[in-house]
């Protein structure tokens, strides 16, 4: 009775651009009626496909392992137009219909230029979002994998900061060169197992060597981005010329793909690589950690400060899916999602003061809780999720991916302990030196706090950061059983 | 007896005769018009739908083929040929240049191009590049007041001509050494032992091809060919020809040399990965966007050869797709182009597209479209001429994985100046308003780029199997 949900949800969005598409011809691009318009339309489809997809995790049996609303039909040469979730994408489904309509708002008014342009990238690269974490084909995958790019590309390029083209181009090149090979391993994967179907290459054992080269092709891609230290450099060159809304998006969901691409394909089509690799992704992982949190506290911009701290958060969530056990892919898993909520809102905290003085330099701010009490509070809340904070749902992700990483090997998640004081560290200091003290700064004087837009864009994440930190059960409810199926088989893979 | 071999030659009878009727009363009537243009269009879809719906067999000893790869062929190639007769037309008219041959020239050449891909022989295959090319020149150089056109065309022939010696000295040697300029004969000869004077005269031959298809080292005329020649001829020269000068190669190696395959592969993955190297980095260094595309049709041919070079029924077919593909995309970007214009001057520089997002939206959207489908971005068109064509190298094991690899990374280097088009049109500033746009070349370019992206989707559930039916019956002999 659910068929087709999934489809959906995912094209949903794409009614949205054709709305504002209708708009636009008929209309003069810059009557201010029909931008806003174009505005409420997105919203409101946004909105929609939200609905659609709390839908789709009501409607989603927890019991299962397997993939739910399955829709399949032939495509060409074999390839298939083949949908489905299982508990490992379907709470980035919710998370990124969630994300949606709160990067809309962010953007209400200060997306003053080509409205209609931004509105219609927003929603086509949500469903090309939502498509990635649906499909289950491996070439209608790499279709929205990569697809992605061009709304990016154009969101950051066109509403971007100083430096905009620069960090597009950067960012494009890189993970257009990470997806080839990529795109080489899934055709070499498709010739050998003939098939192109997620579940069956699940099921399927390629030999030693052939995993070697898959494993070595997806993490190129994978590692570009998640993104994970050594490849890490355009992530804080993209966020700081993105706007707000485009941070959000980025640090939200898009780096959660490079996780989910582990979890979805690196671990269970290529287990025995996976397994004799893990020594190296710890080592990335603990040097992300470690010295991207030590990079972080050198930053004198909030944003390239936040970025860093995404790229050791990650390193958490790589180091948690390749510990192989229970706890550490639930972590993993938890810990994307929370960074999702929690990052998100930090960028857009950064977009509350940027918008009004224009300077993302944390030497401009100061005492802004004398001015803003109700941002300082909100601002404090998210950087203690960001730190940790029991309570919050950062915490719970850490201490996961940490237990998990504990019985894998004792050392690494030893060294990658002390990256949680060096987050307190520079996430404290920053707070300090924006929040407190004096106002020293006169063009402060008359910053003001909160208006009711933005408390409607922070009250969600809000409750979603302390519902995540206080019922993590939630999320655990929904995705034990496909997690202990991966598990199982990746320790019975690796234990032959 | 024979008229089964005239029922097999049906198509290239209708656009002979139709050629010369046309020519006829052009001479009388001494100027064209929209009348003769739809005559014209109507003699190709004539052709198109005669080979489509005629026999398949061989006839002329031999000479020449009709098989379901020469009616896949020749449809496109018709239909493409079609196309170019209205964008050619609109646009000689704003210059006041119009002329009745110009159909006229078209028709003969998708006539050569028809036999191209019919040629069962090493004769018919000479006549057909011939009497294609001949067309081509004198169409290179159709705006004969313009200086840089006639260099074009003048370049064009030389190199052409020097390309044809190759060709015919490479034919002279295989006939020479095999007795026989029948490729099933030929076949046979190789089959028992592929000796070096059979062999030196196939790497003569695909020498020559190559020019044809303009891959590296053979593409030097290519960009100043392109930045030449009239827009939409360009747009006309980069599709259709290729593809019949691809599908001609890939009959000679298939059904002539499909015994020494171990040979000619080495040479198509050598002038592959040259056309892919060459077409990225040369390609970074352009301003002018017919250059441009030149390049990033040298770098195209490049992956198609790639395709071709995996053999077997599975090359050919990916190379078929990877063709048919990208003439739709060069034609709907040369549409574009033909349709942009400044203050009554042609736009053909990075420069003079700045801006095109809020001056003309929907044309920039379309080469938007065409950029990222040439650059094989999923989900356009071009990603999956790619997918077939690695797929089938990969498939093929040996060095061919490696090679799949290296071209794909050549298409990241290519990435740049592609992006660059996109940015240059999307984020800067417009220097001045562009002149409307012809009605002919825009309806053109938007349908193309519909194509690209979302029919193709669709379209390919189609195009796959006629395709794969293409290259079997071409392997299976």
């Amino acid at each position: 009775m659910m068929a087709g949900i999934l489809s959906l949800t995912t094209f949903a969005p794409l009614i949205g651009v054709a709305a504002i598409l209708l708009l636009r011809m008929t209309g003069k691009a810059d009557d201010p009626r029909a931008v806003n318009a174009s505005k409420w339309i997105a919203l409101a489809t946004t909105l929609a496909t939200l609905a659609l997809s709390i839908v789709v995790v009501w409607k989603f049996d927890a019991g299962q392992s397997g993939f739910q609303f399955v829709e399949d039909g032939a495509w060409f040469a074999g390839l298939h137009y083949r949908m489905g979730v299982d508990g490992i994408s379907v709470l980035f489904v919710l998370l990124t219909a969630f994300l949606m309509p709160l990067c809309i708002m962010a953007s209400w008014k200060t997306i003053e230029d080509r409205v209609f342009e931004y509105m219609i990238a927003f929603l086509v690269l949500e469903t090309l979002v939502i498509g990635v974490f649906c499909a289950l084909d491996l070439i209608l995958f790499y279709l929205f994998f990569e697809g992605q790019l061009i709304p990016m590309f154009l969101i950051i390029g066109i509403w971007g900061g100083k430096n905009r083209v620069y960090a597009a181009f950067k960012f494009f090149l890189y993970t257009l060169l990470g997806s080839v090979l990529m795109l080489a391993a899934i055709l070499a994967m498709i010739m050998i197992a003939h098939t192109s179907s997620i579940p069956e290459l699940m099921a399927y054992r390629f030999a030693p060597q052939a995993q070697t080269w898959f494993w070595l092709a997806f993490f190129a891609s994978f590692a570009v981005k998640m993104p994970m230290w050594p490849v890490h450099t355009w992530l804080p060159d993209a966020h700081v010329e993105a706007p707000t809304a485009g941070s959000v998006i980025l640090a939200g969901i898009l780096l959660k793909m490079g996780g989910y691409g582990f979890m979805r394909f690196s671990i269970p089509m290529f287990p025995d690589a996976s397994h004799q690799f893990t020594p190296l992704i710890f080592a990335l992982s603990v040097i992300a950690i470690v010295y991207t949190s030590l990079v972080a506290f050198r930053q004198t911009d909030i944003k390239k400060l936040i970025a860093y701290s995404s790229v050791a958060h990650m390193g958490f969530v790589t180091m948690g899916i390749f510990s192989g056990n229970l706890q550490g892919e639930q972590g993993a898993l938890f810990q994307m999602l929370s960074h999702g909520v929690i990052s998100g809102a930090l960028f857009l905290c950064v977009g509350v003061v940027y918008d009004r003085m224009h300077t993302r330099e944390i030497a401009f701010y100061g005492g802004l809780v004398n001015r803003m009490p109700w941002y300082a509070a909100v601002f404090m809340l998210f950087t203690m999720g960001n730190v940790g904070l029991p309570g919050t749902s950062g915490f719970v992700g850490e201490i996961l991916t940490m237990t998990g990483t504990y019985h894998a090997s004792t050392w690494t998640a030893v060294v990658a302990a002390t990256g949680v004081i060096l987050s307190a560290v520079y996430a404290l200091t920053v707070y300090r030196r924006v929040i407190f003290g004096t106002i020293t700064n006169p063009a402060l004087a008359t910053i003001g706090d909160l208006d009711q837009r933005e408390v409607w864009i922070f009250a969600p994440l809000i409750i979603g950061t302390f519902v995540l930190g206080l019922q993590p059960n939630l999320v655990f409810h929904l995705t034990n059983a496909s997690i202990d199926h991966l598990v199982a088989a990746y320790a019975a893979a690796a234990g032959k | 007896m024979l008229t089964d071999a005239f029922s097999l030659a049906g198509p290239e009878i209708v656009l002979a005769l139709g050629a010369l009727t046309l020519l006829m009363v052009g001479a009388f009537v001494s100027r064209g018009g929209a009348l003769f243009s739809l005559a014209a269009m109507l003699v190709l879809a004539a052709g198109a739908v005669i080979a489509a719906a005629g026999p398949m067999g061989r006839a002329f000893s031999g000479g020449l083929v009709a098989d379901q790869i020469s009616v896949f062929a020749k449809v496109v190639i018709y239909a493409a040929s079609a196309v170019a007769i209205p964008l050619g037309d609109a646009w000689m008219k704003q210059r006041g240049t119009e002329r009745f041959e110009f159909p006229v020239l078209v028709i003969l050449a998708a006539l050569g191009m028809g036999m191209m891909a019919s040629a069962g022989d090493l004769i018919s295959l000479y006549v057909g590049v011939e009497l294609q090319s001949l067309a081509l020149y004198i169409l290179a150089a159709f705006q004969r007041d313009d200086a840089k056109s006639s260099e074009a065309g003048l370049k064009y022939f030389v190199l052409g001509a020097l390309s044809s010696g190759l060709l015919l000295y490479g034919a002279s040697l295989i006939y020479g050494f095999a007795g026989s300029t029948r490729f099933d004969v030929i076949a046979h000869v190789v089959q028992a032992h592929a000796g070096a004077g059979v062999l030196f005269g196939l790497v003569f031959l695909i020498c020559g091809l190559a020019f044809k298809v303009s891959a590296a080292p053979f593409h030097m005329w290519t960009p100043d060919v392109y930045e030449g020649a009239p827009t939409p001829i360009v747009g006309f020269f980069a599709g259709a020809p290729k593809l019949a000068a691809m599908v001609l190669l890939a009959r000679v190696l298939t059904e002539g040399f499909g015994g020494a395959i171990d040979q000619w592969r080495q040479v198509l993955v050598m002038i592959a990965l040259a056309s892919v190297a060459v077409g990225a980095f040369a390609g970074l260094a352009q301003r002018n966007l017919k250059r441009l595309w030149a390049y990033s049709s040298i770098a195209n041919v490049g992956y198609a050869l790639v395709g071709l070079a995996a053999g077997g029924p599975a090359g050919v077919q990916s190379m078929l797709m990877f063709m048919v593909l990208y003439t739709v995309d060069v034609t709907g970007f040369f549409a574009c182009l033909a349709a942009l214009n400044r203050d009554g001057r042609a736009m053909e520089t990075m420069d003079d597209m700045a801006g095109l997002m809020r001056e003309r939206p929907a044309l920039a959207l379309a080469m938007t479209a065409f950029s990222l489908s040439a650059l094989g971005l999923p989900p356009f068109s071009g990603f999956f001429g790619k997918f077939y064509v690695f797929k089938a190298a990969i498939a093929v094991g040996g060095y061919m994985p490696a090679v799949a690899v290296a071209a794909l990374v050549g298409s990241v280097v290519a990435a740049f100046y592609y992006l660059r088009l996109i940015k240059v049109m999307w984020l800067d500033p417009a220097p001045g308003s562009t002149d409307a746009p012809a009605g002919g070349a825009r309806v053109v370019a938007y349908s193309a780029a519909l194509f690209a992206m979302p029919v193709v989707l669709v379209a390919l559930r189609v195009i796959d199997p006629l395709a794969q039916a293409a290259a079997v019956a071409l392997s299976a002999r």
